[in-house]
């Protein structure tokens, strides 16, 4: 039960090494879903309370980074009573492999999530070579 | 002594709200042994107060606000809902795949009764709001004291 516990909770993420914070607020590590299509790689990840303009994509390299900053929207003159999740950013990057035709990246928010689609340069792209018999 | 303390739920000089934390935590442990992931702890929820109501919020991105579900009643508040998975398509595959899907249900319960006509909800960038007033005959009501004319 203590496993399955910890998987429904937030994972702060790991601060990255040498690298210091401007902003003093927790960050997590969003639950990502990768997906390889034929012509294609696509991200997708968990970032409640991120919107279109608070999502930072780079790809540099072959590291592709996300960062989702969130502006929290907190109750007026409410009082925190109990909290089980916490507010922060998003931040995680990635090792892609494949080439990747890096001026047709797209992403989009939608309610939350946070959808990248990352075209494979022509070049990657798995083609079948028929053999022909001797 | 001239109070009676220790007595009822509100009664022991802890903040009513203490007795949600418990109800929760109770709640849960009966949910979690019947589902899997263990349904009273997903959602996570962080409850905010005033005297007069409770706004309960709640991450679930990638929900169609059509389909998510909340019930109330009495004191308890229950908000249902699901999410399945990315389909996959054939030649496709997961290199990861760690998002949740599935259906979920949380309850939760409130230290007064809930004025159910006025809930209102709200779901934006993937969180769900919910006001929560406190029913009208519960809230506190300042009691004058008149003073006896000599």
């Amino acid at each position: 039960m203590a496993d399955t516990t910890k998987e429904v909770q937030k994972k702060e993420a790991a601060p990255v090494e040498q690298v210091e914070r401007t902003r003093s607020r927790n960050i997590y590590t969003p639950d990502v879903d990768i997906l390889e299509k034929t012509d294609s790689i696509v991200v997708i990840a968990d970032m409640p309370g991120v919107d279109e303009s608070g999502v930072d994509i780079t790809l540099e390299k072959n590291v592709l980074s996300i960062y989702g900053t969130v502006d929290p929207e907190i109750p007026e003159k409410h009082e925190l009573i109990h909290a089980s999740y916490g507010i922060g950013d998003y931040q995680r990057s990635f090792t892609i492999s494949d080439e990747i035709d890096r001026d047709k990246i797209e992403a989009s928010v939608k309610d939350g999530v946070l959808r990248v689609i990352l075209p494979k340069a022509k070049m990657a792209q798995t083609r079948k070579i028929t053999v022909k018999a001797g | 002594m001239l109070w009676t303390t220790g007595l009822g739920r509100f009664g022991s000089g802890l903040s009513p709200w203490a007795e949600l934390e418990r109800m929760e935590n109770e709640m849960n442990r009966m949910l979690s042994r019947y589902t899997y992931p263990p349904s009273g702890e997903f959602p996570a929820v962080n409850v905010w107060g005033t005297a007069e109501q409770a706004v309960v919020t709640t991450e679930i991105p990638g929900i169609d606000a059509q389909s998510i579900e909340i019930t109330v009643a009495g004191a308890t508040f229950t908000v249902r809902g699901s999410r399945g998975p990315e389909p996959v398509q054939e030649n496709e595959s997961y290199h990861r795949r760690e998002r949740w899907h599935g259906n979920f249900s949380k309850t939760i319960e409130l230290p007064f009764t809930i004025e159910a006509d006025k809930v209102e909800a709200r779901f934006s960038k993937g969180i769900l709001y919910v006001t929560l007033p406190r029913a009208e005959a519960e809230k506190p009501k300042k009691v004058l004291v008149k003073a006896e004319k000599e």
